[in-house]
């Protein structure tokens, strides 16, 4: 090889697994689904929506979990606060401009992601986890005892938001909300998936294999976690904001101590550290609990203890990490 | 020619007991130390406190005339001194090659960017594939570090190490725990290490540190015994009481 031409280097180098194209065949995958969802449940469409909502939470954890190594048990104060964020937008300032309410709502989520992230990532191992359920416990009681702001248990009412672009009216059947929320997450997936390849993706993945290694290259490990803290709040405020407008109230439960760790256990299910395991989790717990109890409502709780159980047990990596992981093998041989 | 790594009176006690008294040393670019000293000498305290893990009662570290004072790890490694580990601190889900490129984007100040991908930055990459090839890792480039052998992981710990182009380098036991069959390849691989890098190894092999060092300075007690040619290390009647008398058996819990 000659050293003059170092260009000529580079395109020797072998491509990581997933390459560029496998990026959007991911895209055109979700949109597929997306229409496909649509066909099956035109009228459900309102929790489709609120699915696409928590994706983007369990999305969120994703990061700072499953990239980072940093367990949270408090992540829906990221997403309450977008929620509460667009939802106050419109019912006190007047923001009723879906775009303008996303946008609060990702402002919102990225402050909170801050707050939370100082907080969170001055404690390691279990006290990290404590300090993570302690700030979304007090996310909850603030947003309770403000309730000139938040209607505090009764709930953030009076939002409406105006049609999107001016055009598409929020309607009863939720058609446009599916549609923004659909939109929505094809342009966060296609950002992560950039973030999670870019220098910065590759040094949060350092970060959780050996914190002190990137201590030892000069990088600081606090700020990339806090940078990383503050996108994940993004993400989870734009799904809180998405939520808002979708269902045009804003409950405590967006705040809460149980939504967090069921945030998790989507993420488990669906394999940590994965774009794609993310919202395979969220779409099949979600879809799974609100068919199960509507069939069973007596003793759905226990299917869904069941379930958790057998993904733990037969695809510990979670449904996508499993599958990844044969298919990995399969080609091996 | 002028030191680049200066070391003066260094000193830190746990409770009662001095782990590092009074520790005086300089380094010139290309210079190659080794520090050896029997166990419970201080060496460990030592490297501690030198990259910024522990804070020194007194005394002062400088690179290249700046003081490091008040530094913590990080700034003191973008200052230029860097560390290997003496058990292999690497990321085992990473391919040696991602590697390189992740310390020469920290060493350019570009980790923290949020979009493009090593495939689109072939100067890094034509770093990266440099110094595999400088340590012969070429057939190990892009397979997962934790599918690799243990030797071929000590020289990327080393070619790490060097990515971030140091002023001064120091090696903690470079081949501790690889099997004799590849010490060669790891004495190959320090005898190529840059010429004007000054590096600081600490090493229990004599074997390794005879043919390596220019100098050896011998730590007994948080104290240097001896500073001088290798050739005369084993002389020197203190260091002989170091390591054979009882004074050293009575150190060896500290």
């Amino acid at each position: 090889m000659d050293a003059d031409h170092p260009a000529s280097l580079a395109g020797q180098v072998a491509r990581p697994r997933f390459s560029a194209s496998a990026d959007w065949i991911g895209l055109a995958a979700i949109l597929a689904a997306a229409i496909i969802f649509y066909l099956l449940f035109p009228n459900n469409l309102a929790l489709l929506t609120r699915v696409i909502g928590i994706v983007m939470l369990v999305l969120s954890v994703d990061l700072v979990t499953g990239f980072c190594g940093v367990a949270t048990l408090g992540h829906a104060a990221l997403f309450g606060a977008g929620a509460y964020a667009a939802g106050i937008a419109a019912a006190h300032f007047g923001i009723t401009d879906p775009i303008a309410m996303i946008a609060a709502g990702a402002a919102g989520g990225a402050v909170a992601g801050l707050i939370s992230g100082l907080v969170v990532l001055r404690g390691h191992g279990l006290g990290q986890l404590v300090l993570s359920i302690a700030i979304v416990n007090l996310f909850h009681e603030a947003a309770n005892k403000a309730a000139s702001w938040t209607g505090g248990s009764d709930g953030l009412t009076d939002i409406a938001p105006s049609p999107l672009f001016g055009v598409f009216a929020f309607d009863l059947w939720g058609r446009t909300a599916y549609g923004l929320g659909i939109a929505l997450l094809v342009i966060v997936f296609f950002l992560l998936q950039r973030l999670s390849r870019s220098p910065f993706g590759m040094l949060c993945r350092g970060i959780r294999q050996d914190p002190i290694r990137v201590a030892a290259m000069g990088a600081s490990v606090r700020k990339t976690l806090l940078k990383m803290y503050i996108i994940s709040g993004l993400v989870a405020g734009v799904g809180g904001g998405l939520n808002a407008i979708s269902t045009q109230v804003v409950g405590l439960d967006s705040l809460s101590f149980t939504l967090s760790a069921q945030a998790l256990v989507m993420l488990v299910i669906g394999g940590t550290g994965s774009l794609y395991g993310a919202i395979i989790g969220t779409v099949v717990f979600m879809l799974f609990e609100d068919f199960v109890s509507a069939a069973n409502p007596f003793h759905w709780l226990t299917i869904m203890g069941a379930l958790l159980v057998g993904v733990v047990l037969f695809a510990p990596r979670g449904i996508f990490g499993t599958a990844a992981h044969l298919f990995d093998q399969w080609r091996r041989r | 020619m002028s030191a680049v790594f200066e070391v003066e009176r260094l000193s830190k006690a746990f409770g009662g007991l001095a782990v590092t008294q009074a520790v005086s040393l300089a380094m010139a670019p290309g210079d190659r130390v080794a520090l050896i000293g029997p166990n419970g000498a201080g060496k460990t305290t030592f490297v501690n406190l030198v990259t910024g893990h522990l804070k020194p009662d007194s005394g002062v570290v400088r690179i290249a005339g700046e003081p490091l004072n008040g530094m913590n790890p990080m700034q003191r490694v973008q200052r230029g001194l860097v560390r290997s580990f003496q058990v292999t601190r690497l990321f085992p889900e990473m391919t040696p090659r991602e590697h390189l490129a992740l310390a020469v984007l920290q060493r350019q100040g570009r980790t923290g960017r949020l979009y493009g991908t090593l495939w689109s930055m072939p100067e890094v990459l034509d770093e990266s594939e440099a110094l595999l090839r400088t340590l012969g890792l070429e057939a190990a480039a892009d397979r997962k570090v934790a599918e690799i052998a243990y030797g071929q992981q000590r020289l990327l710990e080393i070619a790490f190490a060097l990515a971030l182009r140091p002023k001064v380098l120091l090696l903690d036991e470079p081949a501790a725990g690889v099997p004799q069959s590849e010490t060669p390849r790891i004495e190959a691989a320090l005898a190529g290490l840059p010429a004007d890098l000054a590096v600081l190894m600490i090493e229990h092999d004599m074997d390794l540190v005879f043919r390596f060092a220019k100098r050896v300075i011998v730590l007994a007690a948080g104290t240097i015994i001896f500073d001088g040619a290798p050739g005369d290390v084993t002389k020197d009647a203190r260091v002989r009481e170091a390591y054979l008398g009882s004074y050293a058996d009575d150190r060896s819990v500290a």
